[in-house]
């Protein structure tokens, strides 16, 4: 498997995501700077999470509008898999390939607890050895 | 030529009825420090932008189009523009 792990300024997990895919994969993926315009042939592109542009503006609001984020679209669009993860996923968002917006916590504490995760659809690559409705933890 | 630019200032601002956790610490620390009366906070942001640009009409198109483009998400904020008249710059 090829894949992409993009790196913004500020993202911070990006060694992290590169070693976990050369474990699972066999193959180190590309990295690929945000500056850049192009992505070679991947068969899987990845947003490490970290705090692009310090979370200024909004989280994710100034990355999901550098040069490398319209190549991501189209590859999107093409059905080339996007994985976003935390900051990431706050970048898919503010760029439009994820429907919605993040909000503040409405608690004013700091939130860190164990949550259970619904499976809503096994019809993704994300989720297809899940089955619907199974709860994962 | 003289060079004009527009100033205008961009206020980003919660839609009605969007979650504030911001404004509402806000509001609890105004009422702990004896604030009375106070009915409700809800934060927003100002930008001041400077721009080369002598139409008002085409300076207003501009920064409708950088509020809408990222200034603003308009999933859950509101924006509004004012130009600030008459600034030049030589």
């Amino acid at each position: 498997m090829n894949s992409a792990v993009i790196v913004f300024p500020g993202s911070n997990r990006d060694r992290d995501m590169i070693e976990a895919i050369e474990k699972i994969s066999g193959r180190a993926p590309l990295t690929i700077w945000y500056a850049d315009t192009e992505i070679p042939a991947v068969d899987l592109i990845v947003i490490p999470g970290g705090f692009s542009y310090g979370d200024y503006l909004r989280s994710g609001a100034i990355a999901a509008r550098t040069p490398i984020m319209p190549a991501i679209s189209e590859r999107a669009a093409a059905g080339v898999p996007v994985l976003g993860i935390c900051n990431g996923f706050q970048i898919l968002c503010e760029a439009g390939l994820l429907p919605g917006v993040l909000m503040r916590n409405a608690s004013l504490r700091f939130v860190c607890r164990e949550v259970h995760l619904c499976v809503e659809t096994s019809n993704s690559v994300f989720t297809k050895l899940y089955h619907p409705g199974e709860v994962i933890r | 030529m003289e060079r004009v630019a527009v100033k205008a200032i961009v206020t980003v601002t919660l839609k009605s009825g969007v979650l504030d956790p911001q404004g509402k610490a806000i509001e609890g620390a105004l009422a702990s420090l004896g604030f009375s009366g106070v009915d409700s906070v809800r934060q927003g942001k100002i930008f001041e932008i400077e721009v080369q640009e002598s139409d008002p009409g085409r300076a207003s198109a501009a920064l409708s189009a950088m509020a809408e483009k990222l200034l603003a998400n308009t999933v859950i904020e509101n924006y509004r523009i004012e130009l600030v008249p008459g600034k030049d710059i030589a």
